[in-house]
């Protein structure tokens, strides 16, 4: 008995040290390259990189200075604080050196050795390339150093105890790199490696378990954002955002643009497109959408969420809600629900609005809001906000209309569903 | 499918019909702020209308960038760009609409001549500057950046003044009415907001031209 509760201690004492030792080494480590002849251009190349993965928008807190951190990211473990990246010494990354920095991406561990938060999508990132890292690293460290001590994060117990990433990486992680496939063409590979890797289109458009790991970092089959309750529509669903069947111009339009003539982006993909997307090159955004539209579209449509109305009460829902959508609605998305494209996108055939979930739909509804302003779309439109006006029960009656009118057929929803959203923080 | 093949003809409809004008692209705004930004009629979405263009873009930049604290004009402006914020504060600074009626009050004669004696002549002995030293002789505001004190529901006064205090409202540093509603106490505060919300607007009112005369207190939004 001694012996086996000896043994037992030892196993509990010995996996989890074997599973840290392990994470901590760096296994696969890149050589480092010599040093880069232009510097002009690598800086440049990196200023070019840092929009593509879009680290402004996380390392920038809202008004202040770029890349000094401080923006709270919530999370289902508690809220985290992006650090200061810029050139600062003592408080940035000025003291780092690109082997530091390649292994904070391609690893996910800190100057110190310390595991990183993988909020920090470094299951992403790590399919970078050295040259990228080196490029991206070369550019960070011409940003103006700003002196800002970075917030210490507040997580619940015990996700703030660090050491614990190491059971989470032994399951959830394994630094790797982008292997091109040579059946396809290399714009398709120049898209899926911005997709999968600086992108990180996965950390949003992919489901996390319940310990905010992505399931699979690559399968883009769509999720419900974590706190921020955006649900962000799978890539490999033609019920949802799967593009297989769109026209590359479309898909280039939205991600370029913002607008398309299928359909306009909103809440965080706004974001995305704002600060990251609209700044790249004609021919990576082409590479993407190419690679995005290639992607296997053969996920289900998903089950219906709530509880479905008889239909007595559905057609007196949808009588109520067609009133709402003549008076409220028709102007610009007309009562063919063609809409006006690209300022006001159709409803009718726009698979935004019959998705399981009914979240985004009626967001817009309530808050309305506006595309982001890009050089291809500069002055956007916007759509009101009809919180105000309307109530759960009318709300709900409208997006219910649209989901169930023209060529659509979605679950119905409740106005109990509505008011789950009116409180929900907006940013 | 189908939709495909109608897009093209409804692509060429659309620009017919759509207005390529500001006022349809910020039809978002007159929902909550009234027809060309006249104010709604329950006095808690101010008046944007014919405030100077300035005022108007600091504020919006102010939501955006979280000096103010409002999160659905924040989310409404997040992605928005200071070149179309300025087309968008343009707009309305030079929107006129009727003015409404002054709403009927309850404040008394003497709270009301405290009210009056603030606006016009300041407290010297809490170094509070009057409002019309700044916000013009006809209290409809300065170009290009101080705004119009009449015209302005009084809970809507009231409602700033509280977030200038608790430091839910800023304004770029040195902010100027931070510091004041800092020194008035809640019934000064109350008698000036009576006082003003009492004031008819005369037709045609409009900001006064910027002044050379200079500020008695240093305002980071108007150095501009």
């Amino acid at each position: 008995m001694k012996r086996i509760l000896l043994a037992l201690l030892l196993l509990i004492i010995a996996v989890p040290a074997v599973i840290i030792g392990t994470e901590f080494i760096d296994h696969d480590d890149a050589p480092t390259l010599p040093a880069s002849v232009n510097t002009e251009q690598q800086v440049a190349r990196g200023a070019y990189l840092a929009r593509a993965g879009d680290c402004m928008a996380c390392h920038t807190a809202r008004g202040g200075q770029p890349y000094a951190g401080g923006r709270a990211i919530p999370t289902p473990f508690g809220t985290l604080y992006a650090p200061n990246i810029t050139a600062d010494k003592e408080t940035g990354l000025g003291s780092w050196s690109a082997k530091d920095f390649w292994r904070a991406l391609h690893h996910g561990k800190a100057k110190d050795g310390s595991f990183l938060y993988p909020a920090f999508p470094y299951p992403n990132y790590t399919k970078v390339t050295r040259e990228d890292a080196d490029a991206l690293f070369a550019y960070l460290q011409t940003v103006k150093p700003v002196r800002q001590v970075n917030q210490e994060h507040a997580l619940r117990f015990p996700y703030n105890y660090r050491i614990l990433l190491a059971g989470w990486r032994a399951l959830y992680f394994t630094p790797g790199s982008y292997a091109p496939e040579d059946k396809q063409s290399v714009e398709w590979n120049r898209g899926a490696y911005l997709v999968q890797g600086l992108g990180h289109c996965s950390a949003c458009h992919t489901t996390r378990n319940a310990f905010g790991a992505t399931v699979d970092k690559s399968d883009l089959a769509g999720g419900l954002i974590p706190i921020m309750n955006w649900y962000a529509p799978s890539l490999t669903s033609d019920a949802e955002a799967g593009l297989g069947k769109w026209e590359t111009e479309h898909i280039t339009a939205l991600l370029k643009t913002g607008v398309s003539p299928r359909s306009t982006v909103f809440g965080p993909m706004a974001e995305v497109v704002g600060q990251s997307l609209q700044h790249l090159n004609d021919g990576d955004i082409r590479a993407m959408a190419v690679y995005l539209k290639s992607l296997p579209q053969n996920d289900p449509p998903p089950a219906l969420e709530t509880a479905q109305p008889d239909k007595a009460t559905a057609d007196r829902i949808l009588q109520t809600g067609g009133k709402i959508y003549e008076q409220q609605c028709a102007e610009c998305h007309k009562a063919d629900g063609q809409g006006m494209p690209p300022a006001y996108p159709p409803m009718s055939g726009n698979r935004a609005l019959t998705m399981g979930s009914a979240v985004n739909p009626i967001r817009m509804v309530l808050n309305g809001g506006f595309p982001p302003a890009t050089g291809g779309n500069p002055r956007p439109y916007g759509m009101p906000p009809f919180g105000q006006a309307l109530n759960d029960q009318e709300v709900a009656a409208v997006v219910s209309y649209i989901r169930n009118s023209w060529e659509n057929r979605a679950g119905f929803v409740s106005p109990q569903e509505v008011n789950r959203y009116r409180s929900i923080p907006l940013e | 499918m189908l939709m495909t093949c109608l897009l093209p003809t409804v692509h060429a409809q659309s620009q017919q019909t759509l207005p390529d004008t500001i006022a349809q692209r910020v039809v978002a705004c007159t929902t909550c702020h009234g027809k060309e930004g006249r104010a709604s009629s329950d006095g808690f979405y101010p008046r944007i209308a014919g405030k100077p263009e300035g005022y108007l873009f600091n504020q919006l930049t102010n939501f955006r960038d979280g000096r103010r604290q409002y999160p659905l004009m924040t989310y409404l402006l997040d992605h928005l760009s200071d070149a179309y914020l300025h087309e968008i504060a343009n707009y309305f600074s030079e929107r006129h609409p009727p003015y409404p009626a002054p709403q009927p009050g309850d404040a008394t004669p003497a709270v009301l001549e405290r009210g009056r004696n603030l606006v016009m002549n300041g407290d010297s002995s809490k170094k509070v500057p009057a409002c019309i030293a700044c916000h013009g002789q006809a209290l409809t505001g300065v170009t290009p950046a101080v705004p119009g004190l009449i015209g302005l529901p009084r809970d809507y006064i009231n409602s700033q003044f509280g977030a200038w205090r608790n430091g839910v409202r800023k304004a770029k540093a040195p902010d100027c009415m931070a510091r004041i509603a800092q020194k008035l106490t809640l019934e000064d505060i109350n008698a000036a907001s009576s006082w003003l919300a009492a004031q008819p607007v005369p037709e045609g009112a409009v900001p006064a031209a910027a002044t050379t005369v200079k500020l008695p207190l240093a305002c980071g939004s108007v150095t501009e």
